[in-house]
């Protein structure tokens, strides 16, 4: 039986904020005991550097490096571990795609980006196109916060090289149907490569990367219940191998005295550099955490409790509250963003800051799409596995005083 | 309610100088793009002084009050000792103390303020 209450025991800060009202987990998610103690336990217990020593230590930090590939690999359903590259995190992931696909990026190109996307999965490929002289062209979503199917496919041609789209919103938490999309894109220009950004999708609901069939998918540790430091970057085999390493240097090659340098194989050939191994094994605790619990429960638990908070937010607040996208719980996860009248979100979410109530406020870091709904800010709750309607009870009775102090 | 003190939301509710002048000798805008903060500002001056003032704009109310409580400050005053105004003065008229995350709120009235003194119309 699932019970955030209970589960709440398993994150430390509930210990030390016993007050805390969390809701800003699309931000980033709080962290269980399980996975602190992991990484503690490496740098407690087995501290050294992987894949170089011959000692027991070393091949210790080796195998458990290895082990959490592995574990990341099963929780995508990956064709193979060495098809899981390690990451700062997302936006690191996706400048790896943008930097290593630039040979084959030309001024005849165009690159396709959704109106939907964070600055993350923007900006990359505005520079991208700015570099190679490429067309950017942007996708529309629809009234109900999804990617605009129509459009998308009206926009792409034989000369698209990429397309950049994200599973879930950070702004509207509409889930897109990825697997969907990506066969319609094929079936116009089989030749495109498509990158989804599946950082508010991985840890809310079981996601299949052969189903998805995408080339690239990217997503973040922290906001899945792991350490910040740590993200992913992993795809198809064939896709992967055709990106140039930017990121070269120790681990990342075979040869280095010849003319011609040889690099080594996936994955090795993109993490250069001593990789945050504490990170990976955290992040590997933290996605054998969220399994334990099961994905079905998680976002059975999210869409319940979302609909909770949108019935008593309509209730609280009536026709002054304006809550972005479709309300469907079939089609969302945890995140609502809204406007309220006669409240600017920067005050409200100060305001709630000082009842230990955490909220974002803003743009949130996707600009393109508030201008397109022609707002300057909203503000954004966020929930996770320990989120309870107690928690959506006291930011409504929190939003209902600071209102009435700004409307009198 | 420590930053959101009466004084604060009697300016953000009623603010003061609130409109557009049909005899403005300078106008400008300023915006803080991290909350979407805008501010308008009309100007009159006669022989060097500031004559009269108004704002329009939307924002929180840490912003809307700044305006308010500054264009109060700077009318019948020197062009000279208004472009001399630093943070600090702004900071007082609010009475309250921003973290860094809202100064750029604060202050958006006098960098508007700045900006319209040095465009003419």
């Amino acid at each position: 039986m699932f019970d955030p209450e209970h589960l709440r025991k398993d994150f430390p800060i509930y210990e030390s904020q016993p007050d805390l009202v969390y809701l800003d987990s699309a931000a980033t998610a709080l962290k269980p005991k399980a996975v602190i103690d992991a990484m503690n336990a490496y740098y407690f217990e087995y501290s050294a550097n992987v894949a170089r020593g011959l000692y027991p230590l070393a091949e210790g930090a080796t195998a458990a490096l290895d082990a959490a590939r592995e574990i990341v690999a099963r929780f995508l359903r990956a064709e193979s571990k060495e098809t899981v590259i390690f990451t700062a995190n997302a936006t690191h992931a996706i400048n790896l795609v943008a930097l290593g696909l630039e040979s084959s990026v030309t001024a005849n190109s165009n690159i396709l980006v959704t109106e939907l996307e964070h600055h993350s999965n923007s900006l990359p490929w505005k520079e991208l196109a700015r570099r190679s002289g490429a067309e950017l062209r942007t996708v529309r979503f629809t009234e109900h916060g999804q990617i605009d199917e129509t459009h998308l496919a009206t926009l792409i041609d034989a000369e698209t090289a990429l397309i950049a789209l994200s599973a879930v919103s950070n702004v509207f938490g509409i889930i897109n149907p990825v697997a969907k999309i990506v066969r319609a894109i094929r079936n116009i220009n089989p030749r495109v490569r498509i990158l989804v950004d599946a950082c508010q999708a991985a840890g809310h609901y079981p996601i299949n990367l052969s189903d998805w069939d995408a080339d690239f998918v990217v997503f973040s540790g922290h906001k899945l219940f792991g350490p910040t430091g740590i993200g992913v970057l992993a795809g198809k085999r064939a896709s992967l191998e055709q990106l140039t390493p930017m990121n070269v240097g120790g681990g990342t090659v075979l040869d280095a005295c010849s003319t011609v340098t040889e690099y080594k194989k996936l994955p090795d050939n993109l993490e250069g550099g001593t990789p945050n191994i504490a990170g990976a094994i955290g992040l590997a605790r933290a996605i054998e955490y969220v399994e334990s619990i099961g994905l079905e429960s998680v976002h059975d638990h999210e869409a319940v409790l979302t609909q909770y908070a949108i019935k008593k937010l309509n209730a609280a607040f009536g026709q002054h509250i304006h809550i972005l996208g479709v309300d469907d719980p079939a089609l969302r996860v945890g995140i609502i963003s809204f406007t309220l009248d006669g409240l600017h979100p920067h005050d409200l979410a100060h305001l709630l800051g000082e009842a230990n109530i955490c909220v974002r406020a803003g743009e949130h870091c996707a600009s393109p799409l508030h201008r397109r709904l022609g707002l300057n800010a909203t503000t954004r709750i966020s929930l996770s596995i320990y989120s309870t309607e107690a928690d959506i009870d006291r930011l409504i009775g929190a939003m209902t005083n600071i209102r009435r102090i700004f409307t009198l | 309610m420590t930053l959101y003190q009466d004084q604060i939301l009697d300016h953000y509710r009623n603010p003061r100088n609130y409109g557009s002048l049909d005899h403005a000798t300078h106008q400008a805008n300023a915006l803080n793009p991290t909350c979407g903060d805008s501010l308008h500002m009309d100007i009159a001056v006669q022989n060097g002084t500031i004559s009269d003032v108004r704002f329009t704009g939307s924002g929180c109310a840490i912003s809307q009050a700044s305006a308010s409580l500054l264009t109060e400050e700077v009318r019948g005053k020197l062009v000279a000792d208004a472009l001399a105004l630093e943070p600090t003065t702004v900071l007082k008229l609010l009475g309250v103390p921003l973290s860094p995350n809202r100064m750029k709120c604060g202050l958006l009235s006098l960098e508007t303020l700045h900006k319209t003194l040095t465009h003419k119309q």
